[in-house]
């Protein structure tokens, strides 16, 4: 299968990409290329100009710098997994990456790359979501900030302005009272998530003192659980406080306004009724109790 | 008609330059420009794995990446591995091993376990499916290719 005939532009820094898509609104960012090269040769994407961005200095690379993990966007799943930094600062950011597609798609499919194609079934969007993360976004007049659960507004669609880029990914670092989770029911071909759930959960001992719950693969967009958050903050968390709490995500999900997705291989009735249990299962890891 | 783009992409050690059209696949300038056919097109939507070559260091699959993007960069395939006819020691594990039924998937196999075992020099048969997550046998000769992998580590490791 081609892609479409296409004009092929390299651009040598931020600032050129920026120019070039200015220049031509309708143009495409190429950066590892594993959602827009397939999008294309399905023909589901036609851009008449693609602007690689692969190779710009300077926004590939993880640093950790006080109680922040910077990423930048063209760094790849394996080396976000594969980072020792990242292992240490914030566990759930290397268990996610190591958990996207298969290891040659996780040597060249990138962060920012996934963020700003926005698929429903993204890992990262459900998991940064939870973790709070914001993302830096270049555009012609400076750099804005933006929340990843505010990047991401519908299936494919972000707040990115036409002529704007994401350059860094920036995620909290957990606290030594901190716990995140991500589970997920994987599509068994794609890996992709059919629905995911991701929980960051602060603790003293026992008790839950705050909670932060995201859902994805099932809504267009990352949803955030906060009657979920409600339930659980405050609590003791057993298996019986985190059903209960969990029992709470159909009103979330309710409140938020959103279609279920459905489709062939899951439903968006079994989708939801898998949701809770996803969360479920990622707090009980959190908390370490076996959920079988 | 898009203007061509010069390239030049080190394979298997020598210097190939060409123009090529932006929409060529970097699988299709390894099968149908350098004749090298030892990489295969299976699913064509980067799930099969029988695409996998290594590019500047890892494996990815050449179904979805445009040769422009290998500009400047080290692909080897399949038919870089042996050298001056000797087989490498996974290719020589999977011959003696029967690790491949019909042979389709046997390039992106080999490609995948070599990074496996650079990675990860005494694997379980746990890790090494793991690793090979990606790369499918129609055949489902997963077996054979597991104790293939195990024998190439366990000869690396001079066992």
């Amino acid at each position: 299968m081609f892609a479409a005939e296409f004009e092929y532009r390299k651009a040598g820094s931020i600032a050129e990409a920026v120019q070039l898509l200015t220049d031509n609104p309708e143009a495409r960012l190429l950066a590892g290329g594993h959602s827009l090269i397939p999008l294309m040769r399905f023909r589901l994407a036609r851009p008449e100009l693609v602007i690689d961005i692969g190779g710009i200095a300077g926004m590939r690379g993880i640093s950790v710098s006080g109680d922040t993990i910077n990423i930048g966007a063209l760094t790849t799943h394996a080396e976000i997994a594969g980072s020792a930094e990242v292992q240490q600062a914030n566990g759930l950011l290397a268990e996610a990456a190591s958990g996207i597609g298969d290891p040659a798609v996780r040597n060249r499919g990138t962060i920012g790359g996934n963020l700003a194609h926005a698929d429903p079934s993204s890992d990262w969007g459900t998991v940064l979501t939870a973790l709070g993360a914001t993302v830096s976004v270049q555009g012609p007049t400076g750099s804005r900030t933006i929340d990843v659960g505010s990047l991401i507004e519908d299936a494919f669609v972000t707040a990115l302005a036409e002529n704007e880029l994401i350059t860094t990914v920036s995620v909290p670092t957990l606290a030594a009272n901190q716990r995140a989770e991500y589970a997920k029911m994987a599509h068994p071909a794609s890996f992709y998530s059919v629905v995911g759930g991701a929980v960051v959960v602060t603790m003293d001992g026992n008790r839950c003192t705050a909670a932060s719950v995201a859902v994805g693969g099932l809504t267009p967009r990352p949803v955030k659980a906060s009657l979920v958050e409600a339930a659980l903050s405050g609590t003791t968390l057993t298996q019986d406080s985190i059903a209960d709490a969990t029992a709470r995500l159909s009103e979330d999900l309710a409140a938020a306004g959103v279609d279920i997705i459905g489709d062939l291989y899951a439903s968006a009735n079994y989708r939801a009724g898998v949701a809770p249990i996803e969360v479920k299962h990622a707090l009980m890891h959190a908390i370490g109790l076996a959920h079988h | 008609m898009p203007n061509k783009v010069p390239i030049t992409i080190t394979v298997n050690g020598r210097a190939r330059s060409a123009e090529v059209e932006p929409r060529t696949l970097l699988v299709h300038f390894l099968r149908e420009s350098l004749n090298l056919t030892g990489t295969k097109i299976g699913c064509d939507t980067s799930q099969c794995g029988a695409c996998v070559v290594k590019m500047d260091g890892v494996t990815v699959k050449s179904c979805t990446a445009f040769a422009v993007q290998a500009d400047g960069a080290d692909v080897t395939t399949i038919e870089g591995l042996a050298q001056d006819g000797n087989l490498t020691a996974v290719q020589e594990a999977f011959w003696n091993n029967h690790g491949l039924q019909c042979g389709y998937c046997t390039a992106g196999m080999i490609m995948t376990v070599t990074e496996i075992l650079e990675r990860n020099a005494n694997p379980s048969a746990e890790e090494v499916r793991a690793g090979l997550e990606g790369n499918m046998c129609r055949c489902t000769g997963y077996a054979n290719i597991v104790k293939a992998a195990l024998a190439a580590a366990a000869v690396q490791q001079g066992g």
